[in-house]
């Protein structure tokens, strides 16, 4: 058996939503910029799927949803265009974000600073939520933006997105939420939080990868990113990806059909695995269940570094993740791990499993006694676990690592 | 930027065989008690080196026959990724057999090595090379146990970049022999820095005590203020009068002058100047000179530029100094 608990870092893309795109490769192939017959002819199903995608989120028809190549794009286009419309050619200066964004986020927050903008990276707490009242308290009269994360990638922990937004709305100042994390996962209903702008990336439901969208409320200004032909009614040029804006329809119609039910569903076995994992000693998971994507598992082993573990999983056929430094290209220690900053343990022994509505009972079953065996083995080499103690002098009281 | 980088490319990827066999089933993780080397009638010693909170940590014990100093089993326990566990375990198969003083002598070089599958291809990629440095480290800690002395007195130099071993005397070695003004060249001569980052700069994987950044700009300035130095020098061989020197101290003089004042003013604008001949004309010593780059043409180069030269000229060494661009 294989099992795929990795659905935080992308998704199967639904059978469904495969069948749902193929006509529009190399049967009904035409640009639907085109006056003629081959380009037309495509108008009905680019309209089929921006129904399907303003329904999914109950957009309004006065906002827009604009189609990107996803929510990384989508991210830098809402702030790289505040930068360009308020700060340069405008009187704010400053922007709020929170320390846990994701790098889409932060990257291009840390880019604007090069050039002379302040951003306020807010701390979260120690469930790695950020608190309204943290939020108002950063808004200054220079705010251009206010940009948190939805849900976390990292934890699954939700932020209050409906008190932020009334925060924001009442202190004049546009709020952005990288949506990712929460679209397919939770209700997101746009007519029930007052968001300005929304990111989202379709592969991280059940769609292809390479296509997401921004929301913008009330059709409202942003320069755009991207130049050239005026495709999207001049607010993102390129031309339409058509057989992927109609699998992000198809693929957000059937994420969020039913969503109460598929929650359920997902939550039952999540919690039934995350029981069985808390059976085992010297554990804990990150965050309150009940305020988590019901899909996710943050989880800290004590004696068992993230990396050996991940190793130990793949060998049984079983993909998750870790916010190990070990298991990183560059050996940086996960950022979102330190600002939750508990104990510096977490970011070393932390194991992310994410499941998804494909995710069986027989696959929680098999996941449950194949890590159960690879912390007995892990911790059966652990220094941690050792009782043999060190010769006098040979012990390490704390992280030693800096030893000259 | 090379074409595998425009993927992700797994690290696991990269690991040698040996690395992975070992990852799977370790050879040596265990524990020695003392009360059965006792009982053997030998001495353990048990060295702790990293910390769960760091992300590494490995305990290393060695059981040692004291008529000899003879490390007759050893074992280890570790708390880290796979490549963590296949160094430690490699660096115990090292240690048995050895006595305390050769083992000390392993280094994490050693290690890597022998987790080649190939001899010419590494075990581990180059960020990983961080994880074989601890068993170096940990060995150093038990051979200062047993000789009840500080593990820090087995190095004998200042090691910059561990997972190379290079020394803070080759750095600076290479950096004068070669000219170099990179980190960049650095790596490229060394290896020095090409591995887990950590001794570039601070703010990296782990603190150093010495960054390439800082002995790179410290040699320089040294090399800069040397060659100040043998310009001056030069100056005061010709008894610091200009007219008595001979003409290549004449030479030096000019050029050390130039160097000093006149030059970085010349470069910033793009240019710069060469010294071709010094004639004596009368009580006058004419400086003929050639302009280079941006100064060659340039409207200033015969006015205002030139004036700045010749006074300066003058100034430091000889009111009979005119200049002549050619």
């Amino acid at each position: 058996m294989q099992v795929y608990l990795d659905n935080n870092a992308t998704t199967m893309c639904d059978p469904q939503v495969v069948e749902a795109m193929l006509p529009y490769f190399s049967e009904q192939y035409g640009n639907p910029n085109s006056l003629h017959k081959f380009g037309s002819s495509i108008h009905p199903a680019i309209m089929n799927a921006i129904d399907q995608t303003y329904t999914a989120l109950n957009a309004a028809d006065s906002d827009d949803i604009v189609f990107t190549s996803g929510a990384t794009e989508s991210n830098n286009w809402v702030i790289q265009s505040t930068w360009v419309d308020q700060i340069l050619h405008g009187d704010k200066n400053h922007i709020v974000t929170t320390e846990v964004e994701h790098p889409a986020v932060l990257a291009t927050c840390k880019f604007l600073e090069d050039q002379g903008v302040k951003v306020t990276y807010l701390p979260v707490n120690h469930e790695g939520v950020v608190e309204a009242h943290t939020v108002k308290s950063f808004i200054t009269e220079k705010t251009a933006l206010v940009s948190i994360m939805w849900a976390s990638n990292e934890t699954g922990m939700i932020n209050p997105i409906k008190e932020i937004g009334e925060i924001c709305k009442e202190k004049g100042v546009r709020f952005h939420t990288d949506g990712v994390q929460a679209i397919g996962k939770i209700p997101v209903d746009l007519q029930d939080v007052h968001v300005d702008f929304m990111s989202f990336s379709a592969h991280k439901f059940h769609g292809p990868k390479g296509i997401g969208g921004l929301y913008i409320k009330d059709s409202q200004a942003l320069s755009p990113l991207l130049h050239g032909g005026s495709q999207m009614g001049g607010r993102r040029s390129g031309t339409l990806n058509v057989p992927y804006i109609i699998g992000m329809g198809k693929a957000l119609e059937l994420a969020t059909q039913n969503i109460q039910a598929t929650m359920a569903s997902i939550r039952a076995k999540r919690d039934r695995l995350e029981d069985a994992l808390l059976e085992l000693s010297d554990t804990f998971v990150v965050g309150d269940r009940n305020n988590r994507t019901p899909n996710t598992i943050l989880i800290s082993i004590k004696g068992v570094e993230g990396e050996g573990m991940l190793w130990d999983l793949n060998n049984g056929q079983i993909g998750a993740s870790t916010g190990s430094a070990c298991a990183s290209e560059d050996l940086e220690a996960n950022s979102v791990m330190l600002a939750i900053g508990a104990d510096n343990e977490l970011a070393h022994t932390g194991i992310r499993l994410s499941l998804s509505r494909f995710t069986t009972d027989a696959e929680i079953d098999y996941v449950i006694s194949h890590f159960k065996g690879a912390v007995e083995r892990l911790r059966s080499i652990s220094s941690s676990f050792a009782m043999q103690k060190p010769t006098e002098g040979g012990e390490v009281q704390e992280c030693e690592l800096h030893h000259h | 930027m090379a074409k595998a980088d425009m993927m992700g490319a797994s690290l696991w990827d990269a690991y040698s065989n040996k690395v992975t066999t070992l990852m799977n089933n370790p050879q040596h993780q265990g524990e020695i008690f003392e009360a059965d080397a006792e009982g053997r009638g030998n001495k353990l010693i048990v060295a702790d080196f990293g910390a769960e909170s760091c992300g590494d940590a490995v305990r290393l014990y060695w059981e040692i026959d004291p008529k000899n100093d003879k490390i007759i089993n050893s074992k280890f326990k570790s708390f880290g990724c796979g490549t963590a566990i296949a160094s430690s375990d490699v660096m115990t198969e090292l240690c048995i057999g050895k006595t305390v003083d050769e083992a000390v002598k392993i280094t994490n070089i050693d290690v890597e090595l022998a987790l080649r599958d190939t001899p010419d291809v590494p075990a581990v990629p180059p960020q990983k090379m961080h994880c074989s440095v601890m068993a170096y480290d940990v060995i150093k800690k038990a051979a200062g146990l047993y000789k009840g002395v500080d593990a820090d007195s087995f190095e004998t130099e200042i090691i910059v970049c561990e997972c190379a071993r290079v020394s803070l005397g080759t750095l600076q070695e290479v950096i004068r022999l070669n000219d170099l003004t990179t980190v960049e060249q650095i790596t490229d001569y060394t290896k020095a820095g090409g591995f887990c980052k950590s001794c570039i700069k601070p703010g990296g994987h782990e603190a150093m005590d010495y960054y390439l950044v800082d002995i790179l700009a410290d040699t320089r300035k040294e090399m800069e203020e040397e060659k100040m130095k043998a310009a001056a020098d030069a100056k005061a061989a010709g008894g610091g009068k200009f007219e008595d020197m001979t003409l290549v101290q004449q030479i030096k003089a000019i050029d050390a002058v130039i160097d000093e004042n006149v030059r970085q003013f010349l470069i910033m604008d793009g240019g710069d100047m060469e010294i071709i001949d010094i004639k004596k004309n009368d009580e006058y010593y004419d400086v003929y000179i050639r302009y280079l780059g941006s100064c060659d043409g340039c409207a200033s180069s015969s006015t205002g530029t030139l004036y700045a030269i010749e006074s300066t000229l003058q100034e430091k060494l000889s009111k009979q100094i005119r200049v002549l661009p050619i």
